[in-house]
């Protein structure tokens, strides 16, 4: 302890030496300097900085001196502690750098684990593809029009003009809904069907709608075929009608024309070939240019099409001399497998989540 | 039909080296399906050449008997030595001559042919069948050639047995009868390249005579509206079909009969006339054609004794049916091995009666396929005169000149169309003149004007805008043109339908989707973005299933839709449910080593109107009254979209983050409220409620109420259905009706509140058996306005609690709208809560 009015005594004050001082701030330096981490560091702090620490000494023995030379042994204290102050903050800031790099480091995980914790759905193709066309025909201004998958023989056929003895009806392998029970002795069935295809919702909805008419029927069809890699009993359809005043096959093939590019590309296109279908006249198949195919581009037949048979028209209150029509259909499930190079019919429906997830959930 | 180029090139001047490619686009620019087109000479490589049998040694010691055969194939071995040949057949004779293919050369179908060893002889080449050659399917014996072949052993065989040719296969679409013959195609094919054609239909033939051939009476004329005969006496019952003949029949797949039978099937090919011929001596008595008597039978010529209905037309003798008119012969009069009189007959039958008769009898044959699809009724004596000269040309006799014809067609029916029609159906400018000029080439007869339509409003879509009318009689064989529709077809047709320009229409402006298709779309996409697998099923199910889903005797879902012809017998109904099928899907992954599969499936399910009847019969002249078509429709099943999942092994795989999570009840739940918030419904008009349904477990199974109204069910399938279905145990399912659920309503904005938010959490106690559901329910009833959000965060029993005890923990939220809560406010809504629930259920707070 010294006090302010201690005589002066040398031994006291030599701390305030400027040689023990240097040799304080070498000292911390060297120690700083050994540190190795922030924490070792700040353990350091009180030998070279604390109250014990030599500088702090040097400073309360400056009171033991006389006034004149209190001044210069000041200066020289503080220059001092200065020094080990930014000493140690030059060296806290690299360690901390030096921490900091080494936490990055240290947090280092495997980015290529996988994280599938929740297993990827998916839509099934045909699901997709109908909501695709949909869409394309809805920003055209049509509507999507439905009906039930067991129909009246009426809309599936007579209206359709295949009447009951018309070979077509043989054409289409048709399963028939038993009549109910106690009504079988009737004897000529039950009127109903398994739709065979998606037209009996072309009479329908001319039956509900005034022209103009502008509908897209996608749907569910049925034909008695044995499932196999080409043939399904149970598969998919997309039909498209228009009814209105100077409906033209001109109008017919630019519609399938744009709905052929949007569905295969700028470079898509199609033809027609003379075809019979009772429900139109003039009737054409249709084939498309399908620029990407797996096998190189060619053409891919794709649909049957027409101009709506005044018959027809007629049968379901739109009169032949004011309005006419077109309509086109083609099948859904084919489309896919050309598409995207499903070889087998038989994919579609079996409903392994392996196939079905190859097709995501759909844009 | 498979016909030769050859045939075709006796009617029409086709080019000498027309190309196949530009022969079978000539053919589906017009509308024929082309098949295929095989140009023979290229299927045969290598040296084909007629051989002479000089030796034949039967071998024996094998299955079957085999010849070992010295045949003179000339100088074409290069030996000129009899070639040495091993053949299985057993149909030829010394001195026959015969087809080889000697080694080195390449049958149909890559089959090459070389020397080698077999049953115990060195074979060198191969004696020919048809089927070998890819002529036919005639694969009885190999082709023996007739005596007065010109050609010599060694010669090239190609041009002898028609390897020369080019066959064409089409597919004739109903409506055009014509064209499944010779003379259509013919006809055709001129039409396509612009070059001459021979009417074979329109050759001469002598008409009908005072005289009958054979005493016939038609009874039923609308049935027959045309008879005809003639007879040849005292052909060479010997006499063999020219091998011409022969290969073009066996081209077009038709069996060789006998000569006269032969004949038959030729004019028929040729012509489109389907004839018969009977052997005069086996019939007795005059004919009679009319429709067949209750019971009556008739072994027809394919051996089956068949029992006719009284709307099938026949033709009989004083025994009774001898054949059912325009579909087949009967035995009994059929020409056999001694027939020496032949009488032909040519007729011309009704096409809906020959088909109801056709379908009847499930008897497709070549003849009846004819009649359906409409033949030319001037065909009869031309086709007589055409068969009598074959036969006598081949089989000697004489033709008797008297002929018979019972002739009533009734004329075509013009055809009034405005010349216009075309071009505002189609889009293309076709002058009238192209118009007049095209509906003559396909054979109609056309006058220009007077207006007809003022005497004939009955016409089906004309309307003239006042220009130019043609009134149009189309020809005998295009029984298909009956209305303006049709002829203007014809003209885009011929005038090619890829003159028909690109132009798009402009639609009105649409609505987009409805509520409810995007509705099905917002949940079909969500259930996959869940994780799901959507798969579409087809909707045939067994009358088991019901069982094997416990069904109740009384339960709805067993009354199913039944089909008449199922693909299956052991699946004859449409599904009632969804589950099923997507069980059976769920299965089959199960089977193919998939263990974690969570499928849904959007789809329709069946319901039969209980006791409705037939729909009423509706005509297709005018539009059905709209009560016509809600009768119709009321009989028509009830057919709504549901929603259905399943879910079995591990919702969440175990994998290096720890282990995974088992799909359950919860999650089958928890899919229905997802399905309901994906379709728009609000959360609070949506209830689970524990309820026993099948083919839940009833310990396990929540109805989905919407507004107090099921729309589903869900939860964990019975144990039992899951031993039934040998399903994994804890499988789950959901299905809920898409269809009933209320359209969603215009979602009214929350106030959201800035002030801080007060969080208490409350732990009741009470008895295991009130629903959380229900405790939530009171506490946000009881907490009044200030609650902003409730969620358990835990449920908890032990002992402690007491037996059937159980503690639920709450996280509540307070927040006002206008300021910060007091801790008294928030406590004070809290206790406002508890007591609710206290009074209600009995509920303490846990640690008070």
């Amino acid at each position: 302890m010294s006090y302010r009015n201690d005589p002066y005594d040398p031994k006291q004050v030599a701390l305030l030496d400027p040689a023990a001082l240097a040799e304080a701030v070498a000292d911390a330096e060297k120690a700083f300097a050994a540190a190795a981490d922030p924490d070792a560091l700040t353990a350091l702090r009180p030998a070279h900085l604390g109250d014990r620490a030599p500088v702090s000494l040097a400073r309360r023995e400056i009171g033991a001196l006389p006034p004149a030379a209190k001044s210069d042994a000041g200066k020289r204290v503080n220059e001092a502690r200065r020094a080990i102050e930014s000493a140690y903050a030059a060296r806290a800031e690299i360690l901390e750098r030096e921490q900091a790099a080494r936490v990055l480091v240290e947090e280092r995980v495997d980015v290529t684990l996988p994280y599938d914790r929740r297993p990827r759905g998916a839509r099934h193709p045909l699901s997709t593809l109908m909501e695709q066309i949909s869409d394309l025909f809805v920003g055209m201004g049509y509507e999507v029009a439905e009906g039930p998958e067991v129909e009246l023989e009426w809309t599936n056929f007579d209206a359709l003009n295949i009447p009951a003895d018309h070979p077509a009806r043989g054409l289409m392998d048709t399963f028939h809904v038993a009549p109910a029970e106690g009504a079988a002795a009737a004897g000529d069935g039950s009127g109903l069907v398994l739709r065979t295809h998606t037209s009996p919702v072309q009479a329908r909805a001319m039956l509900t709608r005034k022209p103009p008419i502008y509908v897209i029927v996608p749907g569910r069809v049925y034909r008695t075929d044995e499932l196999d890699a080409t043939h399904a009993p149970v598969f998919h359809q997309v039909e498209g009608l228009v009814v209105d005043k100077g409906i033209t096959m001109a109008h017919l093939r630019g519609t399938l024309d744009h709905f052929a590019r949007a569905m295969f590309g700028e470079g898509a296109k199609t033809r027609f070939r003379p075809h019979y279908f009772p429900f139109t006249e003039p009737s054409a198949e249709f084939d498309v240019w399908f620029p990407e195919h797996r096998d190189g581009a060619r053409w891919v037949e794709w649909g049957g099409c027409g101009m709506v048979n005044p018959r027809v028209l007629r049968a379901c209150g739109i009169e032949p001399e004011v309005y006419s029509g077109f309509a086109f259909g083609m099948g859904i499930d084919r489309t896919v497998m050309f598409r995207h190079g499903v070889s087998d019919m038989r994919d579609m429906a079996e409903g392994d989540v392996r196939f079905t997830r190859a097709f995501g959930v759909g844009a | 039909m498979r016909v030769s180029v050859s045939w075709l090139r006796e009617y029409v001047d086709l080019p000498a080296d027309l190309p196949t490619g530009d022969l079978e686009q000539a053919l589906v620019d017009l509308g024929v399906e082309v098949e295929s087109v095989v140009d023979l000479a290229g299927t045969v490589t290598g040296q084909l050449v007629v051989g002479e049998v000089l030796e034949i040694e039967e071998l024996t010691g094998f299955k079957k008997p085999i010849r070992f055969c010295r045949v003179d194939v000339g100088a074409a071995n290069g030996t000129g030595e009899p070639q040495e040949i091993v053949c299985g057949a057993r149909n030829f004779a010394q001195g026959d001559k015969v087809v080889v293919i000697l080694p080195g050369g390449v049958l149909p179908g890559g089959f090459a042919i070389g020397a080698r060893k077999t049953y115990g002889r060195n074979s060198h080449g191969m004696i020919c069948s048809a089927k070998e050659l890819g002529l036919g399917d005639d694969h009885s014996g190999i082709i023996v050639l007739p005596a007065d072949t010109p050609a010599k052993p060694g010669d090239d065989a190609r041009p002898v047995v028609g390897l020369d040719d080019v066959l064409v296969e089409v597919e004739i679409t109903p409506d055009r009868g014509y064209a499944l013959s010779v003379r259509g195609l013919a006809r055709e094919l001129a039409h396509a390249l612009g070059v001459p054609f021979r009417d074979p239909g329109l050759a001469p033939a002598p008409g009908g005579t005072a005289e009958p051939a054979y005493p016939v009476e038609v009874r039923d004329t609308v049935g027959c509206d045309r008879f005809a005969a003639r007879m040849v006496r005292g052909a060479d019952p010997t006499a063999a079909t020219p091998g011409w003949m022969a290969r073009r029949l066996t081209v077009a797949g038709i069996r060789n009969i006998s000569l006269p039978v032969d004949i038959t099937n030729y004019v028929m090919l040729e012509l489109g006339q389907p004839m018969h011929a009977f052997d005069a001596d086996r019939i007795t008595g005059p004919l009679v054609v009319r429709r067949a008597e209750p019971g009556e039978k008739l072994t027809t010529l394919d051996g089956v004794t068949r029992t006719l209905a009284t709307e099938d037309m026949v033709i009989c003798d004083d025994s009774g049916p001898i054949s059912l008119a325009a579909v087949m012969g009967g035995e009994t009069s059929e020409v056999v091995d001694g027939t020496t009189d032949v009488l032909f007959e040519a007729a011309h039958w009704d096409p809906v009666l020959v088909g109801r008769t056709a379908r009847r009898h499930k008897l497709f044959s070549e003849a009846a396929k004819r009649w359906e699809r409409g033949v030319d009724p001037a065909l009869p004596l031309v086709a007589l005169e055409r068969a009598v000269r074959l036969l006598t040309e081949h089989g000697g006799g004489t033709a008797d000149p008297a002929i018979l014809d019972l002739d009533h067609v009734r004329p075509m029916s013009p055809v009034t169309l405005p010349a216009d029609l075309p071009s505002r159906r189609v889009g293309v400018a076709y002058p009238p003149e192209r118009v007049v000029s095209l509906l003559e080439q396909v054979g109609c007869t056309v006058a220009r004007g007077p207006d007809r339509l003022a005497e004939d409003p009955g016409e089906v879509g004309v309307a003239t805008g006042g220009g130019d009318v043609l009134t149009v009689t189309p020809p005998t064989w295009r029984p298909d043109l009956t209305d303006p529709a049709d002829l203007v077809e014809e003209v885009v047709r011929l005038d090619g339908y890829d003159r028909v320009p690109s132009v798009l229409p402009t639609a009105p402006p649409g609505r987009g989707l409805t509520w409810q298709q995007r509705r099905r779309r917002a949940v079909a996409r969500s259930l996959a973005e869940r994780g799901l697998v959507e798969v579409v099923a087809h909707p045939f199910t067994s009358p088991e299933l019901a069982d094997q889903l416990g069904l109740p005797a009384d339960d709805p879902r067993r009354r199913a839709v039944r089909l008449a012809n199922p693909l299956s017998e052991e699946e004859p109904l449409l599904r009632t449910t969804l589950l099923g099928p997507l069980l059976g899907i769920l299965r089959r992954n199960l089977g193919r080593g998939h263990r974690d599969l969570a499928l849904y499936e959007i789809g329709t399910v069946f319901h039969p109107r209980p006791g409705v009847g037939r729909p009423p019969a509706m005509g297709v002249d005018r539009r059905p009254t709209d009560a016509e078509l809600a009768a119709a429709d009321a009989v028509v099943p009830h057919q709504p979209r549901h929603v259905a999942v399943v879910l079995t092994g591990d919702l969440e795989p175990t994998g290096w983050w720890g282990p995974g999570r088992a799909a359950g009840w919860a999650d089958a739940v928890q899919a229905g409220r997802d399905v309901l918030a994906a379709a728009d419904v609000p959360a609070e008009r949506v209830e689970a409620r524990a309820t026993e349904h099948a083919p839940w477990h009833p310990g396990r199974c929540a109805a989905l109420l919407v507004d107090g109204t099921v729309v589903g069910y869900a939860g964990e399938l019975h144990p039992a259905v899951v031993a039934a279905l040998e399903l994994p145990r804890r499988t789950s399912a959901m299905e809920l009706d898409l269809d009933a659920l209320p359209p969603a309503p215009l979602a009214p904005a929350p106030t959201v509140s800035t002030f801080p938010p007060a969080l208490i959490d409350v732990a009741l106690v009470l008895d295991e058996s009130v629903p959380a559901a229900e405790v939530q329910r009171t506490l946000v009833e009881g907490a009044g306005e200030l609650l902003e959000d409730v969620r358990l965060f835990d449920v908890y029993a032990s002992p402690q609690l007491g037996a059937g005890r159980r503690s639920l923990a709450y996280k509540l939220t307070f927040r006002a709208p206008d300021r910060t809560l007091t801790v008294e406010e928030a406590l004070a809504a809290r206790d406002a809560a508890v007591a609710l629930a206290a009074g209600r259920f009995g509920a303490a707070l846990r640690g008070a």
